[in-house]
């Protein structure tokens, strides 16, 4: 297969035009843009729509709409344009209706700074708006990750009938590998509840998110989260890297899952048995796949951009039964492979000495 | 085997363009590669910087903090990556844009008045690619992968459509380039 050489934004755009996008509405930010631009300049020739709308807020709400006639759409945006999206997103979930938000993320809270970062971790998994709802949530850590999930998540999308989230970062956006297009071809399937127009030979669809009874939401979010059941068992992806015999399983998603991966084979070098766990899905999270990767370790250390957020999920599903610690930069700041190796030695060391074990916590 | 390269000076000087030309020869000749450009603030304010990665296996960090090969095309360049070079490792200084010499004798200097000599041959803004022809050629341990004829070739990818004088001058750049090395 042909490798091309592209940057993780522009393979994003390309990937998701190939996954059959025909809607994109977004708003420049950095370090977000060329995705945008990427749509802009292809859209026009390729039968499909691009369009700069006023503000993230009413690109969110095209979306909306362009999915509610069964297209399927996107939008994309960099932390605190997400943070404006968010309303449109809980309306989507409410919806349910396909679509994918892509969050190229950058240093917050506020504007931040526009370096990568992964402080919306809890924003992507936990709350991405207001009321009971998840996304799909991918974390690629490669330009051809990137494009692999974007064809997975137009695919899911359609499948579960929800939002689904590329979590990428300014690294991930902004750097250049090889990448390949896979040939397949895309089916796209029959959306009977999409607002086309019913030409009375049905009854007419309607996509709403507002319930009055309390029993009738109710009903609604239960039915909802029957199918969340079905993405947890279907669609849950991780990768683990030398952890069969590991003593410290590093966890880490996205970008500073290869910041780990580097450490791990730089901590192995020097006698240390360290492994890696690298979520792909962050929601729904692989749970089983964790607890199987550590269950020869000693200890656990998870890495993040940001001030620790998935560490607390790799607590609550570890259940205490190992120490997991902590090691992050934040605002913009990437860790270098030698700051998580000196947190490898500084653990192992502790191990070795009985100063760290499960019962330590 | 896994070699580390930035490559950093003003903008317009074509640090990201040699840059991708160094990760395409790479790509080209089977490696695993990535190219990480700066895109904040220091680009902003003039000066901009790319990591490089060449390798026989799959790249973990993208980010270089300690470079095989710096290249340094101006002075605040110089001052941020001189003192960071691997030991055993190259530092290319663009020696009309700077006057720096470095102190440290544990890794290779070379001083190329790229600049200059970009001029004098009428190919100015080029002295980028001269810079990356010399790095070819003294860095043959470092960049086994690649050779002149594999930076011709991807130059010729680089620059498309009809900007054949480009190409011409940029032959002419990386010929200089490599003959540098050999005097």
């Amino acid at each position: 297969m042909e490798r091309l050489l592209m940057k993780g934004n522009e393979a994003l755009a390309e990937a998701a035009i190939r996954a059959g996008c025909k809607c994109f509405f977004g708003y420049p930010i950095t370090p977000q843009t060329e995705i945008s631009a990427y749509f802009a300049k292809n859209m026009p020739k390729r039968n499909g729509v691009f369009l700069q709308a006023e503000s993230e807020i009413a690109a969110v709400n095209m979306v909306l709409g362009a999915s509610a006639a069964g297209v399927r759409a996107m939008t994309s945006s960099s932390s605190p344009g997400i943070s404006l999206k968010s309303e449109g997103i809980s309306y989507l979930a409410a919806s349910d209706l396909p679509c994918v938000i892509v969050n190229v993320q950058r240093g917050g809270p506020g504007l931040g700074g526009i370096q990568p970062s992964q402080s919306d971790y809890f924003q992507a998994v936990k709350a991405a708006g207001h009321g009971d709802f998840h996304l799909i949530v991918y974390a690629p850590a490669s330009v051809q990750e990137t494009v692999d999930m974007t064809y997975l998540a137009f695919e899911n999308a359609d499948r579960y009938r929800m939002p689904v989230m590329i979590l990428s970062d300014g690294l991930l956006g902004q750097m250049m590998e090889p990448v390949s297009f896979p040939d397949t071809e895309i089916k796209l399937p029959e959306k009977e509840w999409a607002c086309t127009g019913h030409k009375h030979r049905r009854t007419h669809n309607i996509i709403n998110s507002l319930y009055l009874q309390p029993d009738m939401l109710e009903k609604s979010v239960n039915d909802r989260f029957m199918r969340y059941e079905r993405v947890k068992s279907e669609c849950t992806l991780s990768e683990e890297y030398l952890c069969s015999d590991a003593d410290i399983v590093v966890t880490a998603f996205g970008a500073s899952a290869r910041i780990a991966r580097s450490a791990v084979d730089s901590a192995r070098k020097k006698g240390i048995r360290a492994g890696l766990f690298r979520p792909k899905t962050l929601y729904p999270f692989p749970e089983t796949e964790l607890k199987a990767s550590c269950r020869n370790a000693s200890a656990v250390l998870c890495t993040e951009m940001n001030m620790g957020q998935m560490v607390y999920d790799i607590r609550l599903i570890l259940e205490n039964t190992l120490p997991v610690e902590f090691y992050g930069r934040t605002g913009g700041n990437i860790p270098s492979p030698e700051d998580i190796l000196t947190q490898i030695e500084k653990m192992n060391r502790r191990i070795k000495g009985g100063a760290l074990s499960g019962s330590s916590i | 085997m896994l070699t580390k390269i930035i490559l950093s000076g003003f903008g317009g000087q074509g640090i990201l363009f040699a840059g991708k030309n160094l990760a395409l020869c790479g790509m080209n000749s089977g490696c695993e590669i990535s190219w990480l450009p700066s895109y904040g603030p220091e680009m902003r304010g003039g000066t901009a910087n790319c990591s490089v990665c060449i390798s026989d296996d799959p790249i973990g960090s993208p980010l270089v903090t300690v470079p095989d090969i710096a290249v340094v095309m101006n002075t605040p360049s110089f001052d941020r990556f001189e003192p960071v070079v691997a030991s055993g490792g190259h530092l290319f200084v663009d020696s009309s844009m700077t006057d720096r010499v470095s102190a440290r004798n544990d890794i290779h200097c070379h001083y190329i008045a790229a600049s200059e000599t970009a001029e004098k041959n009428g190919i100015s803004g080029m002295a980028n690619i001269i810079i990356l022809g010399r790095m070819i050629a003294e860095c043959k341990e470092l960049l086994p992968w690649i050779t002149v004829d594999t930076v011709k070739g991807a130059v010729k990818g680089l620059v498309s459509g009809n900007k054949e004088k480009l190409i011409t001058q940029n032959m002419t750049a990386l010929s200089i380039g490599a003959i540098g090395a050999a005097s």
